[in-house]
């Protein structure tokens, strides 16, 4: 646990975890610098513990989960705008599509 | 919520040795066509323990007899009625045999037979009325953790599924494992990305390698079908990715060893922690593997579990003919949301309340209560669901199952 905000569930993640639901304009404090956060994150959403470049592999239970679709800023939310699967695409209801498909 | 710890309690004996925690009576429609008289005869009963179970198709389909054979001599069955129409494919009479074999009480209506709809289902309301006495003189046994069998599932997954709930029923699996109960994790399609990590825990090598071909040949059939098991809701609760799901969902299986592979309706032998396999194996026929939740839940019931523990994120309100389901709620919004349909709220977990061994302890103790006869809460609101759609499985390999 890194704080009453943020769950870091194992030393090697390049994300952390909502333990709530973050408004937008709240601090965040990731590795000593306080960070306001631009979009509000809801309760278990991942949040970019340092830079991440376009291309890495993000890591959530020391475990890759999927790759940077862009480089991602410390304290952005990470999710289906920025990182990708490496293994099969994610439908998403309202467009009727794979969000990977352009 | 403060349960009293039970370490042993009275089950219902059946003929074949094995022990039971309910004494259900179930109707079994043998086709969609004869399902609404099944659901009639039913009906004065829902609340007494008469389940419907039926498979809707009219070809014939090998895993839909084994999965009705299994399901029908499930050590919580007391007796059986088969529904039929008449003209349908499913092999009735084998069904009936293999029922009367285990020491149940069976029949089989024939609606087209038995004079149609009203008279069919004057017939079986008769047939239960007698049957619910004859169950009153059941042998009970003495039951204990080893006796367990534990199927796990996850439905209505989020974010915090795999914070809270997931690993929470993980460690309530390894101290079922180490009672010497048998435990079983399944959907490898959830499995996809994991392989590796999960295959490492395999009792052999020669486990390993089918662990890991297990959950390729459920890539390849989720890639053919074009569509993964990571439902738009999914991402709506934060998941990103099928491996994302899939790291949440594996850690439900805790951390024994694997001890086999099986396949829908095998029964292990022995203690310790199984894969279910639920792709179906050859061409991609039929569609996707499990259409919705139950289908899985029907599975880990044939492979004889006891008892279901659900884990949700988003708040599936599901239970299920034959065993209960215990659902453990992963996130505290949505326990606060839906707490009438929650048994265990692991989201505390999240706000710092309790700890994920607390957790996993009230899940332990939970399951023996419920095995001592205590209502879950989808049992109470009366939550039966039952569904099974067209699959094929070849037999499981000899390494599946080390000695």
């Amino acid at each position: 646990m890194l704080n009453d905000k943020l769950l870091q569930l194992s030393p090697d993640d390049n994300i952390f975890v909502a333990r709530c639901g973050i408004k937008a304009g709240d601090n965040l404090t990731i590795d000593g610098a306080t960070i306001a956060v631009e979009n509000s994150i809801p309760l278990g959403f991942k949040v970019a513990a340092r830079d991440i470049e376009a291309g890495e592999k993000i890591l959530k239970y020391g475990a890759p989960i999927g790759s940077a679709k862009q480089a991602i800023r410390a304290g952005e939310i990470v999710h289906l705008h920025n990182m990708q699967s490496d293994y099969l695409p994610t439908y998403d209801r309202e467009k009727g599509r794979f969000v990977d498909e352009h | 919520m403060n349960i009293e710890a039970k370490t042993a309690w009275q089950g219902y004996l059946r003929a074949d040795g094995r022990k039971g925690i309910r004494n259900v009576i179930v109707v079994a429609y043998m086709v969609e066509c004869a399902r609404h008289v099944a659901s009639e005869i039913a009906a004065p009963w829902r609340e007494q323990g008469v389940h419907v179970i039926g498979f809707p198709g009219c070809f014939p389909n090998g895993y839909a007899q084994k999965m009705l054979e299994k399901l029908t001599t499930h050590p919580n069955v007391g007796a059986v009625l088969l529904v039929s129409l008449g003209c349908e494919s499913m092999d009735r009479k084998t069904l009936a045999q293999t029922v009367e074999s285990s020491g149940r009480p069976v029949e089989t209506l024939i609606i087209q037979r038995d004079g149609g709809t009203r008279s069919t289902i004057k017939a079986g309301r008769e047939w239960i009325e007698n049957t619910r006495r004859e169950l009153e003189n059941t042998p009970r046994a003495t039951m204990t953790a080893k006796d367990l069998i534990i199927g796990t599932v996850c439905g209505g997954s989020d974010a915090t599924s795999g914070l809270t709930a997931n690993p929470a029923i993980g460690r309530a699996f390894d101290q079922f494992v180490a009672d010497g109960a048998i435990t079983i994790f399944e959907e490898t399609g959830e499995l996809i990305g994991c392989e590796n990590i999960m295959a490492s825990r395999a009792a052999t090598p020669e486990l390993a390698d089918e662990l890991v071909a297990s959950v390729a040949k459920a890539a390849h059939y989720y890639t053919v079908l074009g569509h993964g098991s990571f439902a738009p809701g999914n991402a709506e609760g934060g998941l990103t990715t099928q491996e994302e799901k899939s790291m949440g969902a594996y850690a439900k299986s805790g951390a024994s060893p694997i001890a086999g592979l099986i396949k829908p309706g095998d029964v292990p032998g022995k203690g310790g922690l199984f894969l279910l396999d639920v792709v179906p194996d050859g061409p991609v026929r039929f569609g996707f593997p499990n259409i919705s939740d139950n289908q899985e839940i029907g599975e880990l019931i044939a492979c004889g579990s006891h008892v279901i523990l659900f884990a949700t994120g988003r708040g599936s309100v599901v239970g299920s003919a034959i065993s209960p389901v215990i659902k453990v709620c992963a996130n505290p919004e949505t326990y606060r949301r839906m707490e009438d349909d929650m048994d265990v709220n692991a989201g505390r977990v999240l706000e710092g309340a309790a700890t994920l061994d607390e957790v996993g302890q009230e899940i332990y103790d939970l399951v023996l209560s419920v095995a001592d006869g205590q209502q879950t809460k989808s049992e109470e609101l009366g939550h039966q669901e039952f569904i099974m759609v067209y699959k094929s499985f070849e037999p499981i390999g000899p390494s599946c199952l080390p000695v």
